[in-house]
């Protein structure tokens, strides 16, 4: 799992941007043209590169010394509103909009990471410390979700390896678990078992010490939102979003492969592994292709490509590995 | 289920010149609030984040509310004996069929952009699309064969035919439970409103033969017939 070399951006090398680019305003002219131009004008959103970037950080909110990263995509930005207003958090409710409207009772201060088993020194950890022990960069990764659409976020985080190191995992140390709280009162999702929670999710050793796996602590250069899974959330750039567990309070070194929420839930349809791969379709729906979230209304879907993009540094990972068997 | 009104029933309900003439124009503007609101919604760009998504969500709702609301008439037409409410019947079902229409087209055009491969694709091979498709497609006929004129062509077949509403009501709901990750609630709820429709049709012990609507589909239909 050695990384010799700083990640190209596959999506852009695949398709140059300006094909890209003059691809969407084709299909984009095309579907247009059955409308008025008046009307049409008005149905697009402005979603380009500049104006999704612009945004001023809240001065309150703003992490210090946050650097740039080799991993970092140079694709647009989503917005910071799409960004925190589009989640899934069941946590907080089922609908997209449920985290934003009611993450907001969440206290993510004082908040503490139990960190334990297969490991030299098990212990735990403060978010203040997190913050000021590791270093914070930035990294802008793509995000894909199971339900076929994706993003591209500006996380603030650092190497998820950083923090596993320090507690001296054991060789006997296979996986990593991690755990959400659990606290009904501050998530009023949890009042329904819609899943078993408390929301549980892990990594083989490998991935989890892999340098794109980040635990991030913030987004737009600012502390998470609550509704993103603040204090603390893995991001795993070339799975599913699921795998990204949110607000960890407990993190586990384990011999056996640890159960994870959606798996427990419909084994069939969501594995451990949860690859990105279009080869691989949902059971009930196809994974060949996604939605970007704020193109508006007329963007003809994407290609979905193998890893979300990252194959070119996670490959290696699952070489000779069956990846329909081991979705 | 079919239905006609018979000049007994009519008296009982009373008034239905004088209810249906408000009535009517009130359901048939509410029918179209939600396509208004998804129509200024999409101009001012308020639909979210995911607006093709919030399209398919509201039009597929609401058909599917239509669907309910269609099979609610008979029922509700019982409970009160207001028998003019068997007038707004086809509207609400042609609104049904009006909003699944959009609910389609959204798929067709803004979800999968005319790619008929992965169109054909999704129809074959995952349930929750064949029978949402297949709910569409037995809609057609009944939308179809709504006018009056078609209703005294078919005369008895006309009601045989718009049995299919149940088999339709039992896709669409099933098309929503199939397509929900985890979270069955609201499907679930659509699935509760449907039973209770259906099982108020059932016979009930006490209730004498010529209560029952399948005692009346003997009767020819009559001109005054709307349904849908
Ligand atoms: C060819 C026919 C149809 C196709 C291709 C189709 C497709 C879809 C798709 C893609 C979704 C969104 C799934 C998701 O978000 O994961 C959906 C949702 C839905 N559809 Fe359909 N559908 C069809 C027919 C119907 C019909 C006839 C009805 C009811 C009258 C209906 C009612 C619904 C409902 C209630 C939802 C869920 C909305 C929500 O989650 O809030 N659909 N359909």
């Amino acid at each position: 799992m050695l990384i010799k070399r700083p990640p190209t951006i596959p999506a852009a090398a695949i398709t140059p941007p300006a094909v890209y680019a003059r691809r969407r305003e084709f299909l984009r002219t095309a579907a247009l043209a059955g409308l008025g131009a008046g009307l049409a004008g008005a149905l697009l959103r402005p979603g380009t590169a500049a104006a999704r970037t612009a945004r001023t950080p809240d001065p309150e909110r703003v992490i210090a010394g946050i650097i740039p990263s080799a991993y970092s995509t140079d694709e647009a930005w989503t917005s910071f509103e799409d960004i925190t207003k589009y989640n899934n958090f069941y946590e907080f409710g089922t609908e997209k909009f449920n985290p934003w409207r009611n993450a907001g009772a969440l206290r993510t201060r004082p908040w503490t990471v139990v960190v334990d088993g297969a490991c030299a020194r098990p212990g735990e950890i403060g978010i203040e410390d997190i913050l000021r022990d590791f270093t914070q960069e930035e990294r802008v990764y793509r995000l894909r979700c199971v339900e076929a659409w994706s993003m591209v976020v500006p996380w603030v985080g650092f190497p998820l390896g950083d923090l596993l190191r320090r507690f001296e995992p054991s060789a006997n140390a296979k996986y990593v678990a991690f755990e959400t709280l659990y606290d009904p009162k501050q998530m009023p999702g949890q009042r329904r078992p819609v899943l078993q929670w408390p929301y549980r999710e892990g990594l083989r050793m490998d991935e989890a010490m892999h340098p794109l796996t980040i635990l991030a602590t913030g987004l737009y250069g600012e502390i998470l939102p609550n509704q993103n899974g603040a204090p603390l959330r893995l991001v795993v750039p070339w799975k599913y979003g699921f795998k990204s567990i949110k607000s960890i309070v407990r993190i586990s070194f384990s011999e056996q492969q640890p159960p994870t929420a959606w798996n427990q839930m419909q084994p069939d349809e969501y594995g451990f592994y949860a690859n990105v791969n279009p080869h691989v379709d949902h059971p009930r729906w196809s994974q060949k292709s996604h939605r970007i979230i704020g193109e508006g209304l007329f963007s003809p879907k994407q290609p979905t490509l193998l890893f979300n993009g990252y194959a070119d540094e996670v490959a290696p990972l699952y070489a000779g590995m069956n990846l329909r068997r081991f979705y | 289920m079919a239905e006609i009104s018979t000049p007994a029933r009519r008296t009982a309900g009373g008034c239905t010149g004088d209810a249906l003439r408000w009535v009517q124009p009130l359901l048939f503007v509410l029918c179209l609030l939600p396509l208004t609101w998804l129509l200024f919604a999409a101009l001012g760009g308020r639909l979210g984040p995911n607006p093709v998504e919030e399209i398919t969500h509201g039009t597929g709702e609401f058909g599917l509310r239509l669907l309910l609301a269609t099979l609610a008439i008979t029922p509700l037409r019982r409970l009160t004996g207001w028998a003019w409410l068997i007038r707004l019947r086809r509207m609400l079902g042609l609104f049904a069929f009006l909003y699944a229409s959009l609910h389609l087209a959204t798929y067709l055009w803004l979800d999968q952009f005319f790619d008929w491969h992965a169109i054909l694709d999704d129809i074959v091979r995952r349930p929750y699309i064949s029978v949402g498709f297949g709910a569409f497609v037995l809609m057609i006929p009944l939308a179809v064969t709504s006018t009056k004129g078609w209703v005294r062509r078919l005369g008895r077949r006309w009601r045989q035919l718009h049995r299919l509403v149940y088999p339709i009501a039992i896709l669409a709901v099933l098309h929503f439970l199939w397509l929900v990750k985890a979270d069955l609630l609201q499907p679930g709820i659509y699935a509760g409103i449907l039973t209770l429709l259906l099982l108020a049709r059932l016979p009930l012990p006490g209730r004498t033969p010529a209560d029952r609507p399948s005692a009346r589909t003997a009767t020819r239909p009559r001109r005054d017939v709307t349904a849908g």
